[in-house]
């Protein structure tokens, strides 16, 4: 839904996605700098901005290209969904039994410490579909934040709701349909949001373990034949998807999270 | 189940309860809110329930809504352990709470067909008993309002009209009047005394006004501190005034002691 033509701030996550000027601005300017910087520097440093363009172009419009660009998608967002959905119920899981998650915390503690790389070389020797290696390393280095945020805005739960809930002797279904699910959704929505920038940036270094398509692989060759303006171009489009996938969960998010106040003063 | 000889007489019979909290502060000596409180509520009855605020009443009602167990002492409602027996009251108590204890993310409507609805009663029917109750609170055209856009005092009509919608045997109602105007307010203890008679429900509303003590319950209970009865009177026989000079009296000791 988009806020109303009177809201009074713009830009800010409560009012919902909106064009934001001062982001065009910056990103433009970004562009003239690099343009300026390839009268003075080599192409293979620097190479013109008409140039980059023409390969995100290239890209989207070949048939093959756009195929890399869909595997890393779909693999962005199955790891994700594998990491959303096991989160959630180590979530539950640590929400209902203290004792548990006084288990569960040191490990995914440790996990979070543990960097992409590693899970890329665990993998490898574990494990041989080159699928099944990426799922796992997307999972592994996503799944503590996901834990960690539904299990925030499960215990942040209003006390007082949950009592006026169970006033009425709802069944434990029913309670967490009307209770539970709307109480962690705002939470589930920030996760997704936050790992979705995560994912994309473990997703390319998981794709070296020996992808034959997808944005990780081609950054790989460009590299092998110094191209600097392909290197970037693919850079651009994994941002591109990113970047679309942010907005349509900002979208969901106005929409599912409407009944939230706009304050007309902001800090 | 054998039924101590309270019950008989009385839908609701507190049997000599307390009610303890435990802080870490003080691990060993408890803090009580409620102590050896006895009392019981006649079918239909409509009592009042005055005293100083932080005296108990609220955990009380927690006790009697099955929320908290007892630290010792028996409460029984139509002769059943709310707390123990916790899904046998489904459908049979509504409470409005001191708060408005609404869902943000459900509309008026939405919120005050909640009970109806985790009663199982069909979307179409919920949904239009809880507009009838809306209107009958003088809240018709905000139906599909979110709680952030009502005020104080609409909030808590909608969180009356969801405690009444369910028809329940028992109200509970803490200062359910509290945050309106003269003239809603006295509308509404209209509709709140009528219900009860309509029903043959069982009430129990706390208030800090004497007067709405008087003039809607059928019985007074007055709650020293930790909550048991320091004055309980009878309304129709005795005058107002004295009853007033009395409950002043114990209230003004209470504070003394
Ligand atoms: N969960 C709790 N833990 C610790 N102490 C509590 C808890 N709930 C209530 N108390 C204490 O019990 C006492 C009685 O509280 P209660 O809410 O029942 O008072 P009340 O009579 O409803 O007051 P008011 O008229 O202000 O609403 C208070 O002193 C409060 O601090
Ligand atoms: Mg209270």
């Amino acid at each position: 839904m988009l806020p109303p033509p009177d809201a009074p701030t713009r830009g800010t996550w409560r009012n919902g996605p909106r064009w934001n000027y001062e982001g065009v601005v910056a990103l433009v300017g970004l562009a003239v700098a690099w343009q300026i910087a390839s009268y003075f520097f080599p192409p293979f440093l620097f190479p013109p901005v008409p140039a980059i363009a023409a390969h995100v172009l290239d890209i989207f419009l070949s048939g093959k290209t756009l195929l890399d660009v869909m595997a890393t998608a779909l693999r962005i967002l199955a790891g994700l969904a594998g990491a959303f959905v096991l989160g959630a119920a180590i979530a539950v899981l640590m929400g209902r039994a203290p004792r548990f998650s006084r288990y569960a915390y040191p490990l995914l503690n440790f996990n979070q410490g543990v960097p992409a790389l590693s899970w890329v070389v665990i993998s490898i020797i574990w494990f041989k579909g080159t699928e099944f290696r990426i799922f796992f390393i997307m999972l592994m280095t996503t799944l503590p934040a996901f834990t960690f945020q539904i299990l925030d805005s499960y215990r942040a739960m209003s006390k007082d709701l949950l009592e006026m809930t169970l006033s009425f002797r709802p069944s434990r279904l029913d309670l967490l349909r009307t209770l539970v699910w709307p109480s962690v959704l705002p939470g589930i929505l920030t996760a997704w949001k936050v790992n979705l920038g995560n994912a994309s940036r473990v997703v390319v270094v998981a794709e070296l373990v020996g992808a034959t398509g997808g944005v990780g692989y081609q950054l790989l060759l460009q590299q092998q034949v110094f191209d600097m303006a392909g290197a970037i171009a693919w850079t651009i489009v994994l941002v591109i998807f990113v970047l679309l996938a942010q907005r349509i969960i900002d979208l969901l998010e106005t929409w599912l999270l409407r009944y939230r106040p706009v304050a007309e003063r902001t800090l | 189940m054998t039924q101590p000889e309270a019950t008989k007489a009385g839908e609701i019979v507190f049997d000599d309860v307390s009610k303890s909290f435990t802080s870490p502060e003080h691990r060993d000596s408890p803090f009580y809110a409620v102590r050896n409180l006895s009392f019981t509520v006649g079918r239909g009855e409509l009592v009042a329930v005055l005293g100083k605020t932080g005296c108990g009443k609220s955990t009380m009602f927690n006790l009697l809504a099955g929320l908290a167990r007892p630290s010792s002492g028996k409460v029984l409602v139509h002769g059943h352990d709310p707390y123990a027996e916790f899904a046998w009251f489904r459908g049979k108590v509504g409470i409005v709470f001191q708060n408005d204890r609404l869902m943000p993310w459900r509309t008026a409507i939405e919120n005050v067909a909640l009970g109806l609805e985790l009663n199982k009663v069909p979307s179409a029917e919920r949904l239009a008993i809880a507009a009838e109750w809306l209107a009958r609170l003088g809240l018709r055209g905000h139906e599909h309002d979110y709680p952030h856009a009502l005020s104080g005092g609409m909030r808590q009509r909608v969180s009356i009209a969801r405690a009444f919608s369910i028809k329940p045997d028992i109200l509970l109602c803490d200062e359910p009047f509290s945050a309106l105007d003269e003239v809603t307010g006295n509308a509404l203890r209209g509709e709140f005394r009528d219900l009860v008679r309509e029903t043959r429900a069982t009430g129990i509303f706390i208030t800090h006004s004497i007067g709405e003590a008087l003039t809607l319950g059928h019985r007074i209970l007055v709650f020293q501190r930790p909550a048991r009865i320091a004055y309980e009177a009878v309304l129709g026989g005795t005058p107002e005034d004295e009853i007033r000079a009395e409950i002043l009296r114990v209230m003004g000791d209470v504070e003394a002691a």
